[in-house]
């Protein structure tokens, strides 16, 4: 029989660390901060509202773009948010998620062996999405000492010729590192000189916890230059609602449309009138799950302070990303162990990318007693790690 | 860090300050200075515990009483609301709008005690015009908590 596959499938590799992956799926009674999304369930009057749609038979296809009446809520929150106006009409889609905004931003923008710089550690589905739309990933390494920050000097040096595409994944996952708006300018000042695109992937965006969000978009000359992706999966604690956006030039939005439009036709009807609702009246909701986060975050890093681990302190999302180089172990190394004797599952930062070795990403979306309880663990196998290394 | 403060030990009212310090992000003698500023302004009045009576082998019945009550001249609803929260037996006390003036919840050992309060104090007050008894059958949500509520984590265990 022939092989019936595609190379371009085949030759992209599964997740690097899937063994590990599978360890912790056995392992049923271990306490895991591995997980990327809220623990909060959806607040109340958004899955009401879902209900409600379903209650009324709204059980059809929206236009393709998304209902209208939810890009205009989306355009009312960026520019609430970020002061930059989205005409609902042509510069907004209502994706599954922002990772369907991801790939067809990539594949709409992209021509065989145009160069996408993809800043890592990151989101494991920034490279394969390039690979898939037939560009050339490259990739920056971040460094801890610049707090996982791209600076100008990382981002000029990865510019060549073939250079179409920056993601900028801000504020960051796995790191929980963001960029302020000095950092901002200096990447949108080189953007605009080598005529860039930035696909700004701000899932994040609410789960700040210095200073507001400030998107790249809202510099100048960015909004033309400029795919802003967004959504309800972690703002909203909303992610098996499956429910992005993407906000960009016509011209890209028009392209990506017709991708959406023959592979997705359109996002899923109940999650878009749930999401109306978010955005109408969630405010006040996403700032009590921030603030809840924010506590959390602090008692993390204060706890690492304690257990001398060296860990920079992240302003985003709800991951801190401790280093444990001093233990001369991979990450996935150090995170069989600690799952095997202390049945704690953490992620090793080489899931998000080679530069992330020796770092561990650690998710504060759970409960404080739930952390507490995996802290006093780690704390335990850090100290026996240091005893047994000081015998030798 | 008020409101923070405020909204963290209206759930957990046991929590020490070092925890508290470490969530709010200040010093625990700035966390102890402002509970007992707190305390001493009557913005934090007391701390209680949710308990889920049922479960025990004491005998508890709960009751929530309409009263409908002539206003006094010079003192409107204060005087008479303050002799009705004087008895022990009665947990709170509220002013509300609409079709009656007072709402009472009063907790006993028995069905018999609530309707011997209700008969031999609270209706032969003077300004009590008349009341409603309502009593509670079951509890499924107190000050904010679900009663018998068990949260099971059902993400899955790890993802990127």
């Amino acid at each position: 029989m022939r092989n019936f596959l595609s190379d371009k499938i085949t030759s992209i590799k599964p997740s690097g660390i899937r063994k590990f992956f599978d360890i912790v799926y056995e392992m049923q009674d271990a306490i895991s901060l591995g997980v990327g999304e809220p623990d909060f369930d959806t607040p109340w009057f958004i899955r009401d509202e879902g209900i409600y749609s379903l209650e009324k038979g709204r059980t059809f296809y929206t236009s393709n773009s998304g209902l209208k009446e939810l890009r205009k809520e989306i355009s009312n929150y960026i520019k609430r948010t970020q002061n930059i106006f989205y005409n609902p009409d042509n510069e907004i889609i209502v994706t599954v998620g922002g990772s369907e905004a991801i790939d067809i931003c990539l594949r709409a923008v992209i021509n065989p062996g145009d160069e996408v710089i993809i800043p890592q550690p990151s989101y494991v589905s920034y490279e394969p999405c390039a690979i898939l739309a037939d560009a050339k990933p490259v990739i920056v390494e971040l460094k801890a000492k610049n707090e996982f920050r791209l600076t100008p000097e990382e981002l000029s040096d990865a510019i060549t010729e073939k250079t179409k595409v920056l993601v900028l994944p801000y504020p960051n996952n796995p790191t929980g590192a963001i960029m302020e708006k000095d950092d901002l300018e200096k990447i949108a000042k080189i953007a605009v000189e080598k005529d860039i695109l930035v696909l700004s992937d701000e899932i994040y965006s609410a789960l700040t916890y210095k200073g507001q969000h400030i998107s790249i978009a809202s510099l100048d000359g960015m909004k033309e230059r400029t795919v802003l992706i967004n959504g309800f999966s972690k703002a909203y604690a909303m992610t098996g609602w499956r429910l992005g956006y993407a906000c960009g030039p016509e011209a890209v939005i028009k392209q990506m449309t017709k991708i959406h439009q023959y592979a997705i036709m359109c996002a899923p009807t109940t999650s878009q009138y749930a999401a109306v609702e978010a955005l109408k009246k969630g405010d006040e909701e996403v700032e009590k799950m921030r603030q809840s986060y924010n506590q959390r975050r602090r008692f993390l890093i204060n706890a690492f302070e304690q257990m001398n681990l060296n860990c920079f302190e992240p302003y985003g999302a709800f991951y801190v990303f401790p280093c444990i180089k001093e233990f001369g172990m991979t990450s996935e190394e150090f995170a069989t162990k600690l799952l095997m004797e202390e049945k704690v599952a953490v992620v090793p930062g080489t899931a998000f990318g080679d530069c992330a070795e020796g770092y561990l990403r650690i998710s504060y979306a759970y409960s404080l007693d739930n952390l507490k309880e995996a802290i006093s663990r780690i704390d335990r196998f850090v100290k026996n790690l240091r005893k047994t290394s000081s015998h030798l | 860090m008020r409101d923070e403060l405020l909204s963290i030990l209206e759930k957990n009212s046991r929590i020490d300050f070092k925890e508290l310090a470490i969530l709010l992000d200040k010093t625990e003698e700035e966390v102890l200075n402002e509970i007992l500023k707190l305390e001493n302004e009557n913005i934090i009045c007391g701390y209680h515990t949710l308990i889920n009576w049922e479960k025990t082998d004491i005998e508890k019945v709960s009751a929530i009483i309409e009263v409908k009550v002539t206003p006094q001249r010079g003192q409107g609803f204060d005087h008479i609301a303050e002799r009705i929260y004087n008895y022990p037996e009665v947990k709170s006390v509220y002013l509300i709008s609409g079709g009656y003036d007072l709402l009472v919840t009063l907790e006993e050992k028995s069905l018999k005690d609530i309707a011997a309060f209700v008969s031999d104090k609270l209706s032969t007050l003077d300004s009590v015009l008349s009341t409603a008894t309502h009593f509670i059958l079951k509890k499924y949500k107190d000050h904010g908590t679900v009663i018998n509520h068990t949260s099971k984590d059902e993400r899955e265990k790890i993802m990127p």
